[in-house]
């Protein structure tokens, strides 16, 4: 055991004397955290609708003041009038408008005749998020058309919808966090363990360990268990700094900082043993960089760290499946933004622990205890 | 017993052998070389000999345990100096010190006073407290020596301990090694290129080329066993076609070779051949472009028993240059 600590001694000293790789592992999360919460927290405002009237009929007006009522208020879109439809579409397909609303001409006579009047949107599909917003909006806006007066019943007599939220809401910069910590975790491991490691070997430095009386396992678990704690670092340290910036509430509630930090040692030995299973044959440097990046994506954007997995091709959801980082993003979700307790990530922890006991296994057995 | 007794070594690495069956001993105390050019399968046979790598064929004991079967017992008996530099950078030279002597389990009451003494035998005791990266080159290899001693071994590996130094950093090191072998129960075996660094430090020098035992004895051994003890090297310009022949005849003359105005001769005796040759070239109207006599060298040794000068290997393609980095394992 003394030469397993002589190991984990050096390493962690080593660590010690190199704030870059402290800051750089910390750096990359945060920005992260900061600049995807925000930039995908927010709700899809002052878009362009062009409004083509073409019958100016009072139902007509009614949709108008209807428009800019939304222009004003939720401001999810500004009104542009045209007199000619065929101007509006030009400027729709030159993306200098994102949809047309077009009232036809018949559309007063037909709202009087109870003959199914239409309005039509043309929109710019080209953008999910911004189609899906306009047609949910203009949607909502005919809704509030076509609603009757109130009627003098004390009881309503319609099926209505209460919707009970049960959590506070939870902006997407906390949705984000899980998934910035399992990253923050897994930046120390490939910088910290993974090129480093590699680096190392390719100087020769490890023949400097491999002459001297120290066990192959002594060895494995001398890097593996320092690597794992430098790892706890980084996770800890981006968990206190991202809860301050995403504003969880209390941040500091001592039984869920604990379970917290089961879930990052687990999580953190589950990567570490990942990357060594990855790293233990290979020699050259340049492997682990190049690898670092395809890494990064294929691990975190189907973890549901991003979006959620329900919206996930087939074929994605089996790469979540075996994603470590799934269940991890999964638990700290699940004590980030519930503040459950263990009962809630019970398959999560089973799940990184088994993996570990399988990719450090497996890793111990490919481990050359010789050039 | 010997401290090292290597019986019919091989390793190949796919369908290139690197050592070709070499045997030899090294006594106990002794500072046994083995001098070749890069490529020649010195640090090879070297990491066979420290367990980095596992022979094909063969034997070798160190210190009486086999490198195959008996790795662990090898392992607690030697200090490696490997060819890179493999002190850690990042940590301090007394930290180096400190997690290899717990590496050897050297205990915690012993560790502070060996280390203590190390570091005053490699003159670094000011500097026990700088990290590694503000040491020069000669000196990160003095904390080396140093890590390889902390658990007092039998023996002692060292790997090209002064390729890439200055010259001065070359002669503190080899001093620094005659000294602490002088104060230690030690056997030392190194590899090197420098045929300057084995003359000055083995008692017993392996001369290996392309993974084969070329000579084995004493420097002075292996100087005297070449024919005539000094070396004229000349060139000439307008030579007649049998002149090689004619230098052949010259008194005290044991050997010439040589072509293209360019001829090398041993001789017995260095200054009556001088002599002789210069009335001889006079007398034929041959120029006498350069001149020089010298005593018998390892390099001489070298030519003689590989056909090649050593400087002249050392410019040859290496094994490594091959594009032969990491080895399969076999």
């Amino acid at each position: 055991m003394q030469r397993t600590w002589a190991i984990i001694e050096r390493e962690l000293r080593r660590f010690r004397r190199s704030p870059t790789l402290i800051v750089i592992s910390m750096i990359f999360p945060v920005v992260q955290l900061v600049v995807l919460g925000y930039a995908f927290g927010g709700n899809v405002k002052h878009l362009k609708v062009g409004v083509v009237d073409q019958d100016h009929g009072v139902p007509a007006v009614k949709v108008r003041e209807l428009t800019s009522a939304v222009a004003a208020g939720a401001q999810t879109f500004e009104t542009v009038e045209y007199a000619d439809q065929g101007q509006a579409l030009t400027d729709l397909r030159n993306g200098v408008i994102n949809g047309v609303l077009t009232i036809p001409p018949e559309f007063s006579r037909r709202v009087l005749e109870r003959n199914e009047p239409r309005v039509a949107l043309i929109e710019d599909n080209t953008d999910n998020f911004v189609s899906a917003t306009l047609v949910g909006t203009v949607n909502t806006m005919m809704g509030a058309y076509n609603k009757p007066a109130p009627s003098a019943a004390r009881v309503p007599t319609e099926a209505t919808l209460d919707v009970v939220e049960v959590y506070p809401y939870v902006p997407y910069i906390q949705y984000l966090l899980p998934g910035s910590v399992v990253m923050s975790i897994f930046m120390m491991v490939m910088i910290g363990g993974g090129i480093i490691f590699i680096d190392d070997k390719a100087r020769g430095l490890h023949e400097g360990y491999l002459v001297t009386p120290i066990t192959k396992l002594e060895l494995i678990a001398g890097f593996n268990i320092s690597g794992t704690i430098k790892a706890v670092i980084a996770g800890a340290a981006l968990m206190i700094v991202g809860s301050l910036i995403a504003g969880i509430p209390n941040p500091f509630d001592v039984m869920r900082l604990l379970r917290l930090l089961v879930v990052i040692v687990i999580t953190a030995f589950a990567l570490i043993s990942l990357m060594f299973l990855m790293m233990v044959r290979v020699n050259d440097p340049l492997v682990p960089r190049a690898t670092f990046g395809v890494l990064n994506t294929l691990l975190y954007f189907p973890s549901g760290a991003v979006y959620p997995q329900q919206g996930f091709p087939q074929w994605m959801h089996y790469i979540a499946a075996v994603d470590p980082f799934t269940y991890a993003v999964h638990a700290f979700k699940s004590l980030l933004l519930k503040n459950t307790g263990f009962e809630a990530i019970g398959v999560d922890l089973l799940y990184l622990a088994l993996f570990s006991v399988v990719a450090m296994t497996a890793a111990t057995m490919l481990f050359r205890r010789t050039l | 017993m010997p401290a090292i007794d290597v019986r019919n070594i091989v390793k190949t690495f796919g369908d290139f052998t690197a050592v070709k069956g070499i045997s030899f001993q090294v006594a106990s105390g002794e500072i046994f070389g083995l001098l070749g050019p890069n490529g020649a399968g010195k640090s090879t046979l070297i990491r066979m000999l420290t367990t980095l790598l596992p022979p094909t064929s063969g034997t070798a004991v160190v210190n009486g345990f086999d490198v195959v079967t008996q790795a662990d017992g090898v392992r607690h008996s030697i200090g490696v100096i490997p060819q890179a530099m493999t002190s850690d950078l990042e940590l301090s030279v007394e930290e180096n010190l400190i997690i290899f002597a717990k590496l050897y389990g050297v205990p915690r009451e012993k560790r502070a006073r060996l280390i203590r003494d190390l570091l005053a035998a490699v003159e670094l005791t000011q500097w026990a407290d700088k990290q590694v990266k503000n040491l020069s080159g000669g000196m990160r290899r003095r904390v080396e020596i140093a890590r390889g001693l902390v658990h007092e071994p039998r023996i002692f590996f060292l790997d090209e301990p002064t390729t890439g130094l200055d010259p001065v950093s070359r002669v503190n090191v080899w001093e620094m090694l005659e000294k602490i072998k002088a104060d230690r129960d030690l056997t030392i075996l190194l590899t090197t290129h420098y045929m300057d660094e084995a003359d000055k430090l083995c008692d017993q020098i392996a001369i290996v080329d392309h993974g084969e035992l070329k000579a084995l004895d004493s420097p002075l051994k292996l100087k005297a066993s070449i024919p005539g003890k000094n070396v004229l090297e000349l060139s000439f310009a307008g030579e007649p076609p049998d002149w090689r022949e004619r230098l052949a005849r010259l008194p005290d003359v044991e050997s010439v070779a040589g072509e293209d105005h360019l001829f090398r001769i041993a001789s017995h005796n260095g200054p009556a051949t001088t002599m002789a040759l210069m009335e001889m070239a006079g007398q034929a109207g041959v120029g006498v472009q350069s001149l020089s006599v010298q005593s018998t060298t390892l390099d001489d040794v070298f030519v003689h028993y590989t056909g090649r000068a050593l400087r002249d290997a050392l410019q040859e393609p290496s094994a490594m240059d091959r594009g032969f980095m990491m080895p399969r394992r076999q």
